[in-house]
């Protein structure tokens, strides 16, 4: 897969058509929807309760659109316009805000119960310019540490992302914990070059729960420095219960949506099939 | 599509701007209504999140004085009711928010506010 990131700036690489490609294309859909479903998995929510969550990098709505469906009321934030605007014509629920992750966020501590972000934290990591705030260990720690005091207590951060280098994933958790996160990494399907996913998985407080296990039976890729961060939590003991959210939403329950979009003319829903509310694979 | 329930969580982000940063100040709005699914579940949830008399400030300047001044101890249906409108159905779809300490605007374009900082107010 080619590297978006190294190509141009964020706001640059996803202008007008690269966002109508990049949303339009059914098999990253498919990409998307799965490490959505697998993000919230790993955010481990309390089953059947409502909860206002953040999306970073949200895009265009691909992962919005599943928390939309699993019925959460969230926030998305991203820095290309134009995929921002893909969003609004998709008519996703959740506000959406224009702003650059490694700037930081103003949202008040404790607003949000969970957060997201699929397949963003790579453009972090790399600089836009020469100018020193915007090195990548200045934009991260920017990020981390007012994305740590906008979650509440407890809470977690779910955030899947592209990593070139055992060096990056250890640069990524150290300035987290650094910001104050607990947690680790969850490496996924570990020895299959395509299936393999890394999620780095955050938590404020609730010092009990141990870092889920990745897929595929094979537990955490650490590197030494996180083999610390997280054997701190193994010797706690309590383990995070792996509470399944059972309610993916019901076929009445999309009908109905879709009904609603279609009243507010929204055009492109898709007509209904047999596969409407059809639950998509569960990843455990 | 900013709403009520998030300009109530939002303060000013640029740097050194920590005090008296929030709530931050409507300007030139104009607002669209749009009905949103009720759930006095998530309404009620999001009660101790809230800055009240914020909130109460912003409804009144977009029109709304559903809400009492004080956050009521007995929360009924109707109060829930009015409160979800408030948070969740008025849409602030053009205008900007002015943060009143270092008069930082943010302005609001088809929804979206734009919370870009210049350089020289990253923190
Ligand atoms: C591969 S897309 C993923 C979008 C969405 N989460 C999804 O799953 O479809 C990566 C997104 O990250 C956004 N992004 C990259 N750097 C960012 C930054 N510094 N601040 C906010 N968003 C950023 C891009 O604009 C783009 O929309
Ligand atoms: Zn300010």
């Amino acid at each position: 897969m080619s590297r978006p990131e190294l190509i141009a700036p964020p706001e640059i690489y996803y202008g007008d058509v690269e966002a109508t490609k990049y949303t339009n294309n059914t098999r990253i859909q498919q990409i998307q929807a799965d490490m959505t479903y697998r993000a919230l998995e790993l955010l481990n929510l309390p089953p059947d309760e409502p909860a206002f969550l953040l999306d970073i990098g949200c895009g265009s709505g691909l992962s919005g659109e599943i928390l939309d469906e699993e019925g959460y009321t969230w926030v998305g934030v991203d820095v290309a316009p134009s995929m921002l605007e893909v969003a609004l014509e998709r008519e996703v629920e959740g506000d959406l805000f224009l702003q650059d992750i490694g700037q930081g966020f103003g949202f008040r501590p404790g607003s949000f119960d969970g957060a997201i972000s699929i397949s963003v934290l790579q453009w972090l990591l790399n600089a836009e310019t020469s100018h020193p705030t915007s090195s990548p260990p200045h934009r991260l720690t920017r990020f981390f540490t007012t994305l740590h005091s906008a979650l509440r207590n407890p809470s977690r951060a779910i955030l899947q992302f592209y990593p070139t280098s055992d060096d990056q994933i250890q640069l990524i958790t150290s300035i987290a914990q650094k910001a104050g996160f607990g947690g680790g990494v969850v490496v996924d399907y570990p020895n299959s070059k395509k299936a393999r996913k890394v999620f780095l998985c955050l938590f404020v407080g609730g010092g009990g729960s141990q870092v889920p296990k990745g897929l595929d039976g094979e537990e955490v890729e650490a590197g030494e420095d996180q083999a610390k961060f997280e054997s701190r939590r193994e010797k706690s003991g309590k383990r995070g219960k792996d509470g399944k959210r059972k309610s993916i939403k019901d076929r009445d329950w999309i009908l109905r949506k879709k009904e609603l979009y279609r009243q507010r003319g929204k055009e492109s829903i898709p007509r209904d099939s047999k596969y409407t509310g059809r639950k998509r694979k569960t990843v455990f | 599509m900013v709403r009520l329930i998030t300009h109530n969580l939002l303060a000013c982000h640029a740097k050194n701007c920590t005090s008296n940063n929030f709530p931050l100040q409507f300007k030139d709005i104009e607002i669209e209504l749009r009905e949103a699914e009720f759930n006095p579940d998530f309404i009620r949830g999001f009660l101790p999140k809230l800055e009240w008399k914020a909130l109460i400030d912003a409804a009144k300047q977009l029109g709304d004085t559903s809400l009492p001044s004080e956050q009521p101890e007995m929360i009924d249906d109707e109060f829930l009711k009015n409160l979800h409108h408030v948070l969740l159905e008025i849409h602030i779809e053009e205008g900007a928010m002015i943060c009143p300490n270092c008069q930082h605007v943010y302005p609001i374009s088809n929804g979206i506010p734009n919370m870009l900082l210049a350089e020289h107010e990253i923190g």
